[in-house]
């Protein structure tokens, strides 16, 4: 009858994926200030080795140990917390997080890092031991006497029926704490399979390591007088060489685990994780049992609430965790619905003309109902920023350590919400252009002094809604965008002509070209030129934009302007002959009517239109779709003029109608896709309106020209 | 004697021919509502439409079979059909002239179809069965509902 470890093995890996966050965040934490984040990173290392042993990961536990062994030193204050330290802890983390993917596969992990840093580990150990630093007074007492004193190592074990007795093995080791420091050992061997257990009695037995100045044998024996006859007791002392206590360790197998069966089934697998730590010997608060590992969550598990809520490590993960407060709003609003729906059914049971007002409040009602609803169904694909900002401390870190700059990292507006699919796709185009602002915009500590600035290079991400979309910005304080390297090197590249006049936004614009970097030495950080491009696809792809501000010798600001969902966007309705399409609103530049005298006819069928600097290609949407317009003439006809990379392009359209927010269905579901269009919607009236596809269209509009062409020269050739 | 493994057929018309498809593949039958159509696609490919918050494709079975066209009216019905075996099932909508009755037909009683000529693209067709005097066409669902085949790839 034993529990089915498999089903927690998801949960399992997410929260540790989690608890490893929680200490990435704790220890760059606990870099700047010092706090109890010690604590919290203590529990988070603490648990993913519970869970470890639990789900035989061999690995991660051993592993692990090492850790939370020095983690456990730090926390008591009998070692100083050391920069190399935390170091070394940062990079078991990394570690931790390679053996938890290696034992999910069963694989051994033989990355050579880890035993690099096991090593590390192991010497840092070992160095505490004799040259502990204590660092708070009242510790510094017990720390210092505990180096001559004796250790005592005490077998106890009870007969089965100590418990009926009403004795609690847990006051005896309470008052053994008073005593000196303990580690406690459970041995389980005794325990008969689950059917034969008996849950009165008692299977279990301890062996105690005290550690202490001044105890003597008689006082040892005191806190045993009352179980004296119950018990086996042998008590020896231990010379003083043995490793002074690697561990404060108190395994505590309370007596939940005599009394509950329940507990008691989950013993068998998680022999590892008997073994129970307290912070201060058996403080309630930092219990942590088998029973917390397997089915309750970390505190986190309202995310949005939390500052310190943890990003998922795997975005993939298909499983999103949403706020009870989202929830419960969601299910009061199906209530009011339910309400409504019940209203008007009724007043449709026997309904007169009498009653119209009636339906009218009551249709108002539901529309209210159904726009709450919509809006909080979205709300729950919404996530605060922060999951995706949450890498960024560590990279920073990361990134001093191997630049050599010192960098600050200042995060605003992480709380901004966005919708999860988004901040899955944003979060390595992020981390782009971070690495490039610390790698390329901040300067070295020499030239940012030569230059008056401060030491510190500051790099600020900053989230904030603007309309329907949000906008994230990556700011540096360092040298700002060398317009004249980013000229010259695109007129070497070929893809500017030398002496051409551009605009700064031009200029800065060619950085996301392919292929293209002007940094003058290739880093491992960045500066191979490719990326930038990438970057800026992407972010096109979610249907976003990127602009550049620089200036120089104050720093640049990289803006991303990113739609606030993939499922609903902001849409201009226009009517083309019979048919009604959307415009995504993002890619309007203007919606203007052409005056006669601006229009350019070139070669074949191609209408230029001249719109201040620029000549702008018109097409018109019927004949791409080969539909029947109202308007065919381009004199007096409404433009709507759209932009995608930089490609600005005149739709010819019949009219122009509502802008509203449009719900996008895929077409692929059941049909393939059109060229031109990039879904569908569903209007108010219920009828489908397609979405129109600016890349496509303008894709498609090319390949008509070039089809005409090819029709006319060969014409061309006949008549020859 | 053998089971004979007996199944229901939806029937409609078109063009004056009775057609039957599985019934255990038809989702609905409506009637005809607005259809937004689809640019630079076969003329059999009528567009598509929402049911209820789904975009379904309709394909008007007449052109699609190379029949002649007929002007919708309020006979014409849409019948939804859908792939119930599949994953993620393919729903698609056929204009037919009318519905017209549900019949049942043992595996024996279908008779493999002669050669239509090309009008047809005998892939649809599953067989023929005779219900009193008439003849009625059995339409293949598994081919109505694959794409490649329907939307002529």
């Amino acid at each position: 009858m034993s529990i089915d470890l498999a089903q927690f093995l998801p949960t399992f890996l997410e929260e540790s994926y989690e608890g490893l966050e929680i200490m990435e965040t704790g220890l760059l934490n606990l870099q700047s200030s010092e706090d109890d984040s010690i604590h919290s990173i203590f529990r988070a290392a603490h648990s993913i080795k519970g869970g470890a042993g639990t789900f035989g990961f061999n690995q991660v536990t051993e592993f692990t140990h090492l850790v939370e062994t020095l983690l456990d030193e730090m926390r008591d204050g009998r070692r100083e917390i050391l920069k190399s330290d935390i170091e070394i802890l940062l990079q078991s983390v990394d570690c931790i997080r390679l053996l938890i993917d290696a034992d999910h596969n069963k694989v051994v992990c033989e990355d050579e890092s880890i035993s690099n840093v096991e090593g590390l580990l192991n010497e840092s150990l070992k160095s505490s031991s004799t040259d502990t630093q204590p660092q708070n007074d009242n510790k510094s007492e017990k720390t210092q006497s505990a180096t001559d004193a004796q250790s005592w190592l005490i077998d106890f074990t009870p007969q089965p029926h100590l418990v009926q007795t009403g004795n609690d093995p847990l006051f005896l080791f309470n008052a053994l704490a008073d005593l000196g420091e303990l580690e406690i050992v459970c041995n389980t061997s005794e325990l008969p399979a689950f059917s034969d257990v008996e849950p009165k009695e008692l299977y279990l037995s301890w062996q105690i390591k005290l550690t202490s100045s001044d105890a003597t044998e008689d006082d040892i024996r005191e806190v045993f007088e009352w179980v004296e006859d119950e018990c086996t007791l042998e008590i020896t002392l231990l010379t003083n060489d043995a490793t002074p206590n690697v561990q404060e360790d108190e395994a505590v197998n309370n007596e939940t685990q005599e009394q509950d069966p329940e507990v008691q089934s989950t013993q068998p697998e998680s022999e590892q994780s008997s073994k129970q730590e307290l912070a201060e010997p058996l403080s309630p608060n930092t219990i942590t049992t088998d029973t917390n590992v397997l089915t309750t969550k970390p505190q986190s598990a309202i995310v949005g609430k939390d500052k310190a809520s943890p990003a998922k490590a795997k975005p993939d993960v298909g499983s999103i965790r949403v706020g009870v407060d989202k929830v419960d709003m969601l299910i009061n609003l199906v209530g009011e619905l339910v309400i409504t729906q019940s209203m008007l059914s009724e007043l449709g049971n026997d309904f007169d003309l009498s009653k119209v007002e009636k339906l009218t409040s009551g249709l108002d009602q539901l529309l209210q109902n159904t726009k709450e609803l919509q809006e909080s169904v979205m709300r729950i694909r919404m996530l605060p920023i922060s999951f995706a900002f949450n890498r960024f401390p560590r990279l920073i870190h990361d990134l001093s350590i191997k630049t050599g700059k010192q960098i600050e990292l200042v995060i605003k507006g992480e709380q901004t919400e966005l919708d999860k699919t988004v901040m899955e796709q944003i979060g390595d185009p992020l981390v782009h252009l971070v690495r490039n602002a610390a790698d390329h915009g901040i300067e070295s500590t020499e030239v940012r002094l030569a230059n008056g600035k401060s030491a510190k290079g500051t790099i600020s991400l900053n989230a904030y809604h603007v309309g329907g979309s949000i906008v994230i910005e990556v700011n540096d304080d360092g040298g700002g965008i060398n317009r004249e390297a980013v000229l010259n090197k695109a007129i070497e590249k070929g893809i500017v002509e030398p002496n051409s006049s551009l605009t700064d936004a031009q200029v800065f614009d060619l950085l996301f070209e392919p292929g293209f970097s002007t940094a003058s030495e290739v880093t491992d950080i960045s500066g191979r030129g490719v990326g930038m491009d990438v970057v800026k696809k992407n972010i096109q792809s979610l249907g976003g934009r990127i602009q550049v501000e620089s200036e120089p010798g104050k720093g640049s600001c990289f803006k991303v302007n990113l739609p606030l969902t993939l499922a609903i966007l902001d849409g201009q309705l226009v009517r083309v002959g019979t048919e009604v399409y959307i415009i995504p609103l993002i890619t309007i530049v203007e919606s203007l009517q052409a005056k006669a005298e601006l229009i350019n006819r070139v070669s074949g069928n191609m209408v230029l239109y001249r719109l201040r600097e620029d000549n702008v290609p018109v097409l018109p949407i019927y004949q791409l779709f080969n539909l029947e317009a109202q308007c065919t003439e381009i004199e007096n006809a409404l433009l709507v003029v759209v932009e995608f990379d930089g490609q600005k392009v005149g739709l010819m359209v019949d009219d122009l109608l509502a802008q509203q927010q449009v719900v996008i269905k895929s077409l692929q579901d059941n049909y393939q896709q059109v060229d031109g269009i990039s879904g569908a919607t569903i209007l108010g009236d219920g009828s489908v309106a397609m979405i129109l596809d600016i890349p496509g269209m303008i894709t498609m509009a090319l390949k008509q020209a070039q089809v005409a062409q090819k029709a006319t020269v060969n014409n061309n050739v006949e008549v020859v | 004697m053998m089971n004979e493994i007996e199944q229901e057929y939806l029937t409609f018309l078109l063009d004056g021919e009775e057609f039957g498809v599985d019934i255990l593949c038809v989702q609905e039958i409506r009637v005809l509502s607005p259809i937004t159509t689809l640019p630079n696609k076969p003329d059999y490919i009528k567009g598509v439409i929402n049911l209820r918050g789904v975009i379904i494709p309709i394909v008007d079975l007449r052109e699609r079979f190379a029949k002649q066209a007929l002007k919708y009216n309020d006979q014409t019905v849409i019948v939804i059909l859908r792939d119930q075996t599949a994953i993620k099932p393919m729903v698609v909508g056929l204009v037919v002239d009318a519905v017209s009755e549900v019949y049942k037909f043992s595996d024996k009683s279908i008779r493999e179809a002669p050669d239509f000529g090309n009008k047809i693209d005998r892939c649809f067709i599953q067989g023929l069965a005779s219900h009193g005097e008439k003849l009625i066409i059995l339409l293949n669902s598994q081919t109505l509902l694959n794409q490649d085949e329907l939307y002529h790839l």
